[in-house]
Parts: C-alpha cells; sequence; structure tokens
C-alpha cells in the first residue's frame, strides 16, 4: 500500500513538472509574439506619456518642480473648462440617443425577412462615407440660405444659421448618430441573435405578452452586450471632431467647441504645459470611465 | 399590416442613408453653371436660397475632367493617402496578428493586466496621447514626414483586441492535434492561426482603411508645416470656393474606394463589428 501510494506521488510529481515545464514554454510563446506590438506600445506610448506625466509637474524648463500647479491652471482656463464641458454633455445626450436609436433599428430588423440585407447595407453606409465628402452636403443643407431653411422658410419660420448658433451641437449629434447608428446595430443584432428562441417560446405559453418578454428576457440577455457597445460608442465619439472641424475649422460655435478642438489649439501654440497637464487629466478621466464599465461587467 | 408598417419604416430610416448619397454622386455630374445655380448662396455667398433637383439637368464630365486632369494638387494628395494608409494597414497585420494570437491562445502571467492596458489604449482618444506622440516623433526627427502619421498608428491597439476575438473561436483541439505531431508554436500560428483568422485580418483592414482614409486629426497636427504631404481628406478644406463643381467631384472621388471597399467586403465589416461586440 506504502509502496503503490509512493509511486503515486513520483508519477504526479512527474506530471508537474512536465506540466510546469509546457506552461513555462507557453509563455515563452506568448512573450515572443506579444513582443514586437509592447515594445512599439511601450516606446511610443508609455515611455512618452510617462515623460508627459514628468513635463506635467514641472515648469516650462523642466526645471522646478510644481507639483499640482499646473493641473489647477488647467483646471481653472476656462478654454479648458468650456471644453471639458461641452465634450461631457456631448458624451451624456449622444450615447443614450445613440443606443436607443440603434436599438430600436435592431428590432426593426431582427424579425425582417424582406429586403433585410439592403436594410443592413443601408445602414452600414454612412460609415463608409469619407468624412471629406459628407462635409460639403452638411454645408449644403445646414447653411443659412441651405436646404432645411428653405423647409423653415416654406413653414413660415425664421432661418436658422445652424452651424453659428446653438444649434451646431444638435447637428452634430444628428450627424454622430447617422454616422455610428448601422454600427451598433449590428453590435445589437449579434445580443439578439445570441438569445434563444425556446426562452420566448416558454414565455408565451406562460401567457407572458411582448412587453414582458422584453422586460424579462431580452433585456437582461442583453446586457453583456451593453457595455462594449458604450465603450466602442466612446470610442467612436471622440471622431465627430472631423465634421466639426472641416465644416467649422479651429474655432467653431462656442457650443460645440470640444477638447480636440482645444488641444489642436494648444498644439498650434505650442502650450506644452497645458498640453501636458490636459493629457494627464484625459487619461484620469478615462481610466476612471473604464473601472466603472468593469464595475458593471466584469470581463470588460 | 404591421409588418408592412415596419417595412416601410425602415425604408424611411435607409431614405437618410440614400438621399445625400445621391445628391454627392448628382452633384458631380452638374455642370458649374448648375452647381453655381443650386449651392451658389451656400458656398459662393451669392443672394438667394439654396436649391436641388432630383437629376442633373444637363449631365457633363466636365468637373471629373477638370479634377483628374488640371488638379496635380489633388493627385499629389491622393498618393499622400495611399502612402500613408498601406503601410499603416500592413504595418498593424504584422504587429497585431501575432499579439492578438497570443492573449487569445495562451496562458500567460499578466495576461489580464495586459489586456486592460490595450483596451485603455484602445479608448484614449488620439488629442489625449497626441502630446507624447509628438515628444517621440520629435526625439526621432521624423515630425512632418509620412513616417510621422504611420508609425504611431502602427501600434494601435484596436486591431489587436478585434482579432483576439476572431483566435478565440479556433477551437483548441485543432492547435493539441498539431501540437502532438510535434509542430512548432511558429509554425500552429502561421498554418492554422492565421488562415483560420483571415476574416479577423480582413475586417481590421478594412475597418482601418476606413478609419486612416480619412484622418485629420494627426495630419493636422503632425504635417502641420508641410501641406504637401497633406492626405486627400484635407484637400476639400483647400478648395477655393469658385470651383464648387471639383469640390463634388473630390467628394465623388474621394466616396469611391470607401465605397467598393465596404461593398466588396461588407461580410467581413459586419463580422469584425460583431465580433468587437463578443465577450471574452
Amino acid at each position: 500500500m506504502k509502496y503503490k501510494n509512493m509511486n503515486y506521488t513520483k508519477k504526479l510529481n512527474k506530471i508537474r513538472k512536465k506540466s510546469s515545464g509546457m506552461r513555462r514554454k507557453e509563455e515563452r510563446a506568448a512573450w515572443l509574439f506579444l513582443l514586437p506590438s509592447i515594445t512599439g506600445i511601450f516606446l511610443f506610448v508609455l515611455l512618452p506619456f510617462a515623460d508627459v506625466i514628468r513635463r506635467a509637474m514641472f515648469d516650462s524648463m523642466g526645471k522646478n518642480f510644481l507639483g499640482l500647479d499646473n493641473f489647477k491652471l488647467v483646471l481653472k482656463n476656462e478654454a479648458f473648462r468650456l471644453a471639458m464641458g461641452n465634450t461631457i454633455r456631448f458624451l451624456a445626450t449622444c450615447l443614450p440617443l445613440l443606443l436607443l436609436v440603434s436599438l430600436i433599428m435592431a428590432f426593426l430588423l431582427y424579425s425582417q425577412k424582406k429586403y433585410a440585407e439592403f436594410f443592413k447595407t443601408s445602414f452600414l453606409l454612412p460609415m463608409a462615407i469619407p468624412v471629406a465628402s459628407v462635409v460639403l452636403l452638411w454645408k449644403l443643407l445646414f447653411h443659412k440660405s441651405g436646404l432645411l431653411n428653405i423647409l423653415f422658410l416654406t413653414l413660415g419660420k425664421p432661418k436658422i444659421d445652424f452651424m453659428n448658433t446653438r444649434s451646431a451641437f444638435v447637428i452634430l449629434i444628428i450627424s454622430y448618430i447617422w454616422k455610428n447608428a448601422g454600427y451598433n446595430m449590428i453590435l445589437w443584432l449579434t445580443g439578439l441573435n445570441g438569445i434563444d428562441i425556446s426562452l420566448y417560446e416558454a414565455a408565451g405559453v406562460d401567457g407572458a405578452g411582448t412587453f414582458s418578454k422584453f422586460r424579462y428576457i431580452t433585456l437582461p440577455q442583453l446586457i453583456p452586450t451593453i457595455s462594449m457597445l458604450c465603450i466602442l460608442s466612446f470610442v467612436n465619439s471622440f471622431k465627430v471632431f472631423r465634421e466639426a472641424y472641416l465644416i467649422s475649422g479651429d474655432y467653431p460655435h462656442k457650443s460645440i467647441y470640444l477638447l480636440q478642438h482645444l488641444f489642436n489649439n494648444w498644439f498650434t501654440n505650442l502650450d506644452m504645459q497645458k498640453m501636458c497637464a490636459g493629457a494627464v487629466i484625459c487619461v484620469v478621466f478615462c481610466l476612471v470611465l473604464i473601472l466603472l464599465f468593469r464595475k458593471i461587467d466584469r470581463e470588460v | 399590416m404591421k409588418r408592412g408598417l415596419k417595412t416601410l419604416l425602415l425604408f424611411g430610416l435607409a431614405f437618410f442613408v440614400w438621399a445625400p448619397l445621391w445628391m454627392m454622386v448628382t452633384g458631380s455630374f452638374m455642370g458649374k453653371d448648375e452647381i453655381y445655380e443650386f449651392v451658389g448662396p451656400v458656398l459662393e455667398q451669392r443672394e438667394g436660397m439654396a436649391g436641388w433637383s432630383l437629376l442633373p439637368k444637363y449631365p457633363t464630365l466636365r468637373a471629373y475632367i477638370e479634377l483628374l486632369i488640371d488638379s496635380p494638387k489633388f493627385f499629389a494628395m491622393f498618393w499622400n493617402t495611399c502612402y500613408q494608409v498601406a503601410p499603416i494597414l500592413i504595418g498593424q497585420i504584422c504587429i497585431a496578428v501575432p499579439a492578438a494570437w497570443a492573449f487569445a491562445r495562451y496562458r500567460f502571467k499578466g495576461k489580464k493586466a495586459l489586456f486592460l492596458l490595450y483596451i485603455t489604449l484602445m479608448v484614449l482618444p488620439f488629442q489625449v496621447t497626441m502630446v507624447s506622440s509628438y515628444l517621440v516623433l520629435l526625439k526621432l526627427d521624423i515630425i512632418d514626414t509620412h513616417l510621422s502619421i504611420i508609425l504611431p498608428n502602427i501600434f494601435s491597439a484596436f486591431p489587436v483586441f478585434i482579432l483576439t476575438k476572431f483566435f478565440r473561436v479556433i477551437p483548441e483541439s485543432l492547435l493539441e492535434a498539431a501540437r502532438l505531431d510535434g509542430a512548432s508554436e511558429g509554425y500552429i500560428f502561421l498554418s492554422l492561426g492565421v488562415p483560420m483568422g483571415a476574416p479577423g485580418i480582413f475586417s481590421v483592414v478594412i475597418l482601418g482603411f476606413i478609419e486612416y482614409w480619412n484622418s485629420i486629426e494627426q495630419p493636422l497636427t503632425f504635417l502641420a508645416k508641410r501641406k504637401d504631404l497633406w492626405p486627400l481628406s484635407l484637400y476639400l478644406q483647400g478648395i477655393t470656393t469658385d470651383r464648387t463643381s471639383v469640390a463634388f467631384v473630390a467628394s465623388a472621388v474621394m466616396l469611391a474606394p470607401a465605397l467598393l471597399l465596404f461593398l466588396g467586403g461588407q461580410k467581413y465589416l459586419e463580422q469584425g463589428i460583431a465580433a468587437s461586440g463578443i465577450k471574452g
């Protein structure tokens, strides 16, 4: 009995040794595959960003340690406050709106059999249309003497100079939704298609209505999709700067002066101090956001 | 009845996509006078209101000829775009494919933390990393060259993220079988991983193309002093207002490659989008 037992532990050790050897081999292979990417990210992002943090805490000559003074300066900066406020307002408006619009579109398309492919293509198309091509049309539509104002005139309403009033903000949101709704719709559809149909059937047998089916089956099953949707929509939301810039240049109407404009202008003026401090503040902001998403959904 | 209503609603939504597209295309076939009549009030400070018609009155290729033959600047910028987009995409594939393979198929220490770092980098907008990129590019002395656009983008985290999702669905048993046959990890990656992950690679290329074909922020900052290196996406900005008809053609010509790639690769594009939403 004792002998047998010893033999067993020996064997086990042998297996352990072998598997730990395999683990080591696996680790080595993994790091080799990762090496080019990590080296690049280290050299082009992490290392310089450490330098940015350092610069943010020193004066412009890089000699005197200022601690948090630069951050305070940026946080007090009027342009920064305007841009930060606008950006947050933009995100807070456009993200929920986009999620809702694209979810409705996904629902419409979910059970659609006729022309389903045509509709999918139609809704995805805007993301492929180059910004530069769109901008010309945006101008034509939203200019003071543009096409939309013809509609306003025939309705007997006064003309609006869309891009140079507060409505510029609305235009920006519309163009963001126009561009991204298809992308998000596909994500929702993937989530919807992942739901087992038998769940609905069983609920139907139990006498559940359309609303309670949505409330108790669809919604909970879609939760994993939502966090990823939010992150990707967040990533894409910063690209509205392209439309905003091509239509209105460096200094657009106050309501759409975004962080992107601010950084761009700091860059043109070579305001290194402000840029570094601003970048650090934004990274902290993004990190908080990601950690928040992770709270909701641990797998992000 | 309900179904018919839904289809109608969908057609209504699709209208918002096809109408602008139609305008773009028809506009490019309009003559100078016609364009001036329609767009003059908007782009050239003419009195009155803008207008549009469903079809050009006298369709003409004049503007196309003017753009394609008489605009050397357009061609220069077109080639600039190519010199910037192609190396970025090729570089991204070379870097991101193996990295994603590591994330998808191996267990190693710090994997979770590292992947979180990639997601964070993916989320950071360009403007935030602009300063740090600028500092490196300055050190390398490649500001105001094509490389200043290419190099930082090659190491983008987004393709790694997408490809990881694609590589994860390859069944482990296949790789185990190859390992038992004595295949090396590199061989498994090249002969099994890459071909099976090909749809993922296509979708990364398409998503990347859409992204960099439209790049505005980077050339604006890193090529600030070399406008002759600017890509096509910034061409319309510099176009003079008396060449409105050319502007329409330029936007149509810009649209063409993106549209073709989109229609040809829509399947992969959809897969790519869907994959980015898949868990795990």
